[in-house]
């Protein structure tokens, strides 16, 4: 029979930890489970050439982000400042912004 | 008295002074609990989909060659493409049929692309799960299957009717959600493209190490165009998720300070009542390190709860709600966002850096102000 608090302390603690383990081996085996299903992704991205996830169908350099080009901000005229939404959460590739001319 | 028999002691006795204000602390352990499930939502959040997106993205393309009109993507002859070829190191060049359809039925965007299955196949199409959901509305959830047919307005605003052959399967959905696969023709009828062009050119490197010597070969040959790399897309990928963890918790800084202020507060000040108990410990023979000790498992107490409370929070969050909280946040405006589920990469380097930059710091913010407390005269100490 546990009548000291530090006794309820330490189960705590102890099913606090039992718990992140039972988390840290759920993340492994769901990975081992989900191994077909990445790799059945992976197959379709290399069957169809596929470049980009599908996060935002928005507009086409939010859609394609890696396929996006220099004139982006001014996809509807000269001077037109980017205005979709999605382009808040979506920022410009890095390979675009080194090849900015400074 | 045995050490551990020690240390059980000054355990129940911390825990019993806990309880005594017990308002105060479960309040702070509530809100320290929601700071961490917050930031181990964030981290876990941005971990798993960078990792999956490097993995599912690891087969794109080496290399794509797109070509540069007044500054835009434009469509690229087929002449190019020969000649590309004859570059040394590359192993073949394919062009990519590929653009966006807008559909005025449900005001989303599809991708749609020209696929080699279906050159024999003129009029059949195969669509991502987010396009079988075009007729669905707020009351009605009628879903296009196999053999129903799609209206497609074509260039000179006739409709092309083009029947669904399959669906994609819905575990590619992150990919494919918005993606409508069709015959060459069926591409060049609906967006009346010369035959002997193409949307850009894949090509194939036989060394990983040529790609950027073959990437200015092109461009030298081609001063209009414009190779991308299979890291770009891979890096883009990164900068978009940590991007979008960096808006996160910019967004959520304000509160992240405001229980910074709150803890510290709690942490190094010592109430009046916490000051007078100090007193008596010490008048009644306890030593200045008891009560270092009683105060380090106060502090280890609180905030040990706090993170494992939160982090497991955090982890039922993301993998198994499919991130409840942060998906209005992703899928936005998007109207055919892909119903996805992330395989939990959980990196037990990011675990580490939120133990240490959370239990870590209470904890030894706890003991400063009470070493102060613990080594005046008790006796002044409970006059005040």
């Amino acid at each position: 029979m546990m009548q000291r608090k530090s006794d309820i302390f330490f189960i705590y603690l102890l099913a606090g930890m039992l718990l992140a383990g039972v988390m840290v081996i759920h993340a492994g085996v769901r990975r081992h489970l989900d191994i077909p299903l990445l790799n059945q992704r992976a197959e379709i991205v290399r069957v169809l050439g596929l470049t980009d996830l599908c996060l935002f169908t928005e507009a086409r350099y939010t859609r394609h982000p890696s396929m996006a080009d220099m004139g982006t901000p001014f996809q509807d005229h000269p001077m037109a400042l980017e205005h979709f939404p999605s382009g808040a959460i979506m920022p410009v590739p890095p390979h675009l912004i080194q090849r900015t001319p400074k | 008295m045995s050490a551990i028999e020690k240390q059980r002691h000054i355990i129940d006795f911390m825990l019993s002074s806990l309880w005594r204000r017990k308002g105060k602390n479960l309040s702070l352990v509530v809100v320290y609990t929601f700071v961490i499930f917050l930031l181990a939502s964030i981290m876990f959040f941005s971990h798993a989909i960078k990792k999956e997106a490097g993995l599912i993205l690891k087969d794109a393309p080496e290399i794509m060659v797109q070509r540069l009109v007044a500054g835009r993507q434009s469509f690229i002859p087929d002449s190019y493409a020969d000649a590309i070829r004859k570059i040394k190191g590359v192993q073949s060049v394919s062009p990519r049929l590929w653009g966006y359809y807008y559909d005025g039925q449900n005001g989303a965007n599809y991708t749609l692309m020209a696929n080699d299955d279906l050159r024999d196949w003129p009029g059949d199409i195969l669509i991502g799960k987010g396009v079988t959901l075009r007729r669905a509305t707020a009351t009605d959830n009628t879903i296009i299957k196999k053999n129903d047919s799609i209206p497609f307005k074509t260039y000179d605003g006739a409709y092309l009717m083009l029947k669904v052959k399959g669906i994609l399967p819905a575990a590619s959905a992150l990919v494919t959600s918005d993606l409508v696969l069709v015959s060459e023709s069926d591409f060049r009828k609906i967006f009346s493209i010369a035959t002997d062009h193409a949307t850009d050119l894949v090509l194939q490197v036989g060394n990983g190490k040529e790609l950027s010597t073959i990437a200015a070969k092109i461009t030298q040959l081609y001063p209009d165009t414009r190779p991308i790399l299979r890291t770009e897309i891979l890096r883009t990928y990164d900068a978009v998720f940590d991007w979008r963890a960096g808006v996160i918790i910019v967004i959520l800084s304000g509160a992240f300070f405001a229980f910074i202020i709150l803890a510290w507060d709690k942490a190094t000040g010592l109430s009046a009542e916490e000051k007078r108990e100090i007193g008596i410990l010490k008048a009644i023979g306890w030593e200045t390190s008891d009560i270092l000790l009683m105060k380090f498992w106060e502090g280890a107490a609180l905030s040990l709860s706090a993170f494992l409370m939160g982090i497991l929070a955090a982890y039922l969050h993301i993998f198994l709600t499919a991130s409840a909280l942060f998906a209005p946040v992703l899928k936005g405006w998007s109207v055919l966002y892909p119903d996805f589920r992330l395989t939990p990469f959980v990196s037990p380097y990011e675990i580490a850096i939120l133990f240490f930059l959370t239990v870590i710091p209470y904890t030894v913010a706890t003991i400063a102000p009470s070493w102060r407390s613990a080594t005046i005269d008790p006796d002044s100490v409970m006059r005040t």
